[in-house]
């Protein structure tokens, strides 16, 4: 009977169902993707919506958003609100970009690596920039997040070169075993490096922010930073680690757009996903598993739209098919507004007496 | 008592405009509980964060087992045995419990950086039964009780092995029930050898539980006691350097008709907050009804729902006899209702705008303060200056900006301004949080004034005193329900306690 019992028992609930509607949807998408391959009815609508070319797109587009949501959600489980993700991403394409246009005498291998190291100190300077402005010049985080995302789009148009080639990308490569699992071998066990660090990224960040020491410290500094300053933990060293960190992972997303996905930059090559990635980030609840489902989510959109473009199996006009990952996101986030719960302490600047 | 194992020696800490400590010394010794009392803003407080290494003295120097001492952060009181509990309480809400209690000393497996949460849960345990402070180690801190809260914070210190407890006003927002188990808690610890110094401004709860009292006032200390040697009376005294009326002379009520009439009063349920369900009551010219509860019981909803601050979700609230539920703050404030907030600083008053602004705040569109939409400053400034004179509001003159008033003056400013008006119902939320004595009597005296004109009084607190001193009847809300009304004058200090636990008892009418 007691009001916040009732709030607890409430709380669980939400959670539980969560739970059980992904395992829901997992199935149902697993047992279509099989019929789609299997059955005749592949070669129908269930091949369009379900195939394995729309799957494997789905996780080509969910990548970049996965990096640029757990940068997201790096920065902001630690109290800093991270608007620049598009910024950073960008930042780490052209980062890339550049190191693998000079690097191209080198052996591809080589060259790819040093290509993903640069995307990843510029996203962290990136970062480091950001955590600067917000902690140490108490700018405005939202304005800060923004000035990056501007920072950003002029540097890389201004120094893009059209000259410059880019040669070569991350290849395919088959894990073994893994891969020869009937249909989802060859989605999810068929990729590209930054692909699998992607995914890997989602579960050790999971795992370390519930079950490690700076997990429990990032959480706390996030929802209530004075608690945490009284138990003697430097808020502010960790922020400006995290946000560092989150940099250099959205930067990652740039990495894979020009790395592994396109091979060459464009100006604005980003095209808002890391304001998708920021959607992805609170439609998961602020917890890197919720930031996969959203993100494939997301990717999915994107290519259905994709497929259906190139099917060409509907009249409806190729514009609002085009817009289909963009509407996709805006119903999602209305539907989610006030059901997730954003770190406590957000945008605010921790200061001691 | 053997030891001293604490001293504060000549500490100074002035903030911008004010000195928060000048010169404070104070010693305490090992199994020793010292109550700090004073008033708010007198410097309790601040002594204690430089203690714990929040804030870094002007002056002064601080020893521990007789060893001076550098406190750059809270981290180096931990290590030297200091723990101390918050008045705002420092638990990060939707954690756990072990979360909370580990967060900065965190148990993790042998040379990672992976908690070991197993560990830790037994760890609290252990604790939790040593000492007597039952807690479930996994519940969330938000999903449990303040009072559990407050064990929680109390281990916190306790798993950091403090040996010198700081208490900060820990008996807030504690049912009288909690507040005796805490006190049971704290004498325990004395007597295992910990040393605590307890902080509070509540007279009762000093003479019943400290071995030694230093009272501060305006940032110096100003006496010392035993209870022993003490009445209310006298440590009131010492706390204020004058004479003081606990109790506000009052005659008996003359209730007549029914001005307030709140009916099957049910509103949603926020985050943090709890839903009002079906909530009567009726106020009436001429009576103080007081609602009384621990903090965050619905009564900030229901005060919000009665001024219009709230949507209601059903129900009415009639004034006079007019259903007045659907209708604007504004329309209620001419309607003859109003209300003096429990958060002056957010509700209450702008800071940035000067005394006489603030003072017409709720009239500032009407004759006479403004003419076809021009203030007339004349008028404003007139007003301001007959209530600053009537309501004894110490300020340097009316242009002066609100927020450099002390507290008690502009708690009296917003007391001025709603009862410097004709009304008929005033809906007073926790009248005098944060405010000194001197004006806490100023105050308690109006409000009586008010009754005694046929004023229906609708008064909210969380502090039982200033509900028995005042009421000419109590309600009592408990999870967002009046559990029980009863009669103000015979009511006790031990049935209205078990009632704001929520323990129900049917000849209680």
């Amino acid at each position: 009977m007691a009001a916040p019992t009732t709030t607890a028992a409430g709380t669980s609930r939400v959670k539980r169902t969560t739970r059980w509607v992904s395992w829901a949807l997992i199935v149902v998408v697993a047992v279509l993707a099989i019929l789609a391959e299997t059955t005749p009815l592949g070669d129908g609508a269930l091949g369009i919506l379900m195939g394995k070319g729309v799957l494997r797109y789905t996780l080509r587009a969910a990548v970049p958003l996965i990096f640029g949501a757990l940068s997201g959600i790096l920065c902001e489980r630690s109290g800093i609100i991270n608007i620049g993700i598009e910024g950073m991403m960008l930042a780490g394409a052209f980062g890339a970009f550049v190191v693998k246009a000079f690097t191209g005498g080198l052996p591809l291998p080589l060259s790819l690596f040093l290509a993903t190291l640069s995307a990843i100190l510029v996203g962290a300077a990136m970062g480091y920039l950001h955590a600067l402005l917000s902690i140490r010049f108490r700018m405005n985080q939202i304005i800060s997040g923004t000035a990056l995302i501007v920072l950003a789009t002029g540097l890389s148009t201004y120094l893009f070169n059209p000259d410059w080639l880019s040669r070569g990308k991350f290849a395919d490569f088959a894990i073994p075993l893994l891969s020869r699992i009937p249909v989802f071998g060859e989605i999810l066990f068929t990729n590209g490096f930054l692909t699998y660090l992607a995914l890997a990224m989602v579960f050790v960040l999971q795992f370390l922010l519930f079950r490690s020491r700076w997990g429990l410290r990032t959480r706390a500094i996030g929802e209530h930073p004075r608690a945490a300053d009284t138990m003697g933990i430097n808020v502010n060293r960790w922020r400006y680690i995290n946000t560092t960190l989150g940099g250099a992972l959205a930067a990652l997303g740039g990495a894979f757009l020009v790395l592994e996905a396109v091979g060459q930059f464009k100006e604005g090559m980003t095209a808002g996903r890391g304001f998708i990635s920021l959607a992805a980030m609170i439609f998961g609840n602020w917890n890197p598993l919720g930031a996969l489902g959203a993100s494939t989510l997301f990717g999915y959109a994107q290519a259905l739209q994709n497929q259906l473009l190139l099917s060409g199996v509907t009249r409806v006009p190729r514009f609002f098919i085009s817009m289909l990952p963009y509407v996709t996101t805006i119903v999602v986030l209305v539907g989610v507004v006030g059901r997730t719960r954003a770190p406590a302490a957000e945008g605010e600047v921790y200061e001691t007496e | 008592m053997t030891g001293i194992v604490l001293e504060a020696r000549n500490i100074t800490k002035t903030f911008p405009g004010v000195v928060a400590n000048d010169s404070v010394s104070l010693t305490l010794h090992k199994g020793e509980i010292l109550a700090l009392l004073g008033e708010n803003g007198a410097g309790k407080s601040t002594l204690m964060n430089v203690v714990y290494g929040l804030y870094h003295p002007d002056d002064g120097e601080v020893y521990v087992d007789g060893q001076r001492v550098h406190l750059s952060s809270p981290r180096d009181a931990i290590a030297l045995g200091i723990g101390m509990v918050h008045q705002h309480f420092q638990l990060v809400q939707p954690m756990t419990v072990t979360e909370n209690i580990l967060l900065g000393a965190e148990i993790t497996h042998a040379g990672t950086p992976f908690l070991d949460l197993k560990a830790g849960r037994e760890r609290v345990m252990q604790l939790s039964e040593l000492y007597g402070l039952a807690v479930d180690p996994d519940a969330i801190i938000e999903q449990i009780p303040v009072g559990v809260q407050q064990r929680v914070e109390i281990l916190k210190a306790l798993y950091r092995n403090a040996r010198i407890l700081i208490l900060d006003e820990p008996t807030a927002v504690l049912t009288p029930q909690e507040i005796e188990d805490l006190f049971h808690v704290m004498r325990d610890l004395a007597t295992a050898g910990h040393s605590i110094i307890f902080i509070t401004h509540k007279l009762r709860e000093v003479l019943d539980v400290s071995h030694r009292i230093v009272a501060m006032r305006a940032g110096r200390v100003v006496g010392e006691a035993t209870p022993e040697e003490s009445t209310q009376a006298s440590l009131a005294e010492m706390m204020v350097g004058r004479k003081v009326i606990l109790q506000v002379p009052k005659g008996p009520a003359h209730p007549e008709k029914v001005v307030l009439d709140v009916r099957e009063l049910s509103t949603h349920a926020e985050r943090a907050g709890v839903a009002l369900r079906d909530v009567n009551l009726q106020v009436r010219a001429g009576e103080i009804l007081g609602v009384a509860g621990v903090q965050g019981n619905g009564q900030t909803e229901l005060v919000e729902s009665i001024t219009g601050l709230r949507h209601i979700l059903s129900g009415s609230i009639l004034l006079n006899g007019v259903d007045v539920s659907r209708w604007t703050p504004r329309q209620r404030t001419y309607a003859g209702m109003a209300y003096i907030p429990e958060d002056r600083h957010r509700f209450g008053m702008i800071g940035a705008y000067s005394v006489a602004e603030n003072l017409v705040l709720n009239t500032y569109h009407r004759e006479p303060f403004a003419r076809h939409g021009v203030r007339v400053d004349e008028a404003i400034s007139a007003h301001a200056e007959h209530l600053v004179a009537s309501y004894d509001i110490r300020t340097p003159d009316v242009q002066t900006p609100a927020g450099s008033l002390s507290g008690g003056n502009q708690q009296k400013m917003v007391v001025a301004r709603e009862l410097g008006r004709e009304i008929g119902v005033l809906v007073a939320s926790q009248p005098t949080r944060g405010v000194d004595v001197g004006s806490i009597e100023f105050i308690h005296q109006q409000i009586v004034a008010q009754r005694d004109r046929g004023v229906a009084v609708l008064l909210v607190s969380a502090e039982l005193d200033e509900i028995l001193t005042l009421s000419d009847r109590i309600a009592v809300i408990y999870e967002g329900e009046i559990i029980a009304t009863v009669d103000g004058p015979t009511a006790t200090r031990e049935q209205i306690g078990l009632l704001m636990a929520g323990v129900r008892s049917q000849d209680l009418r």
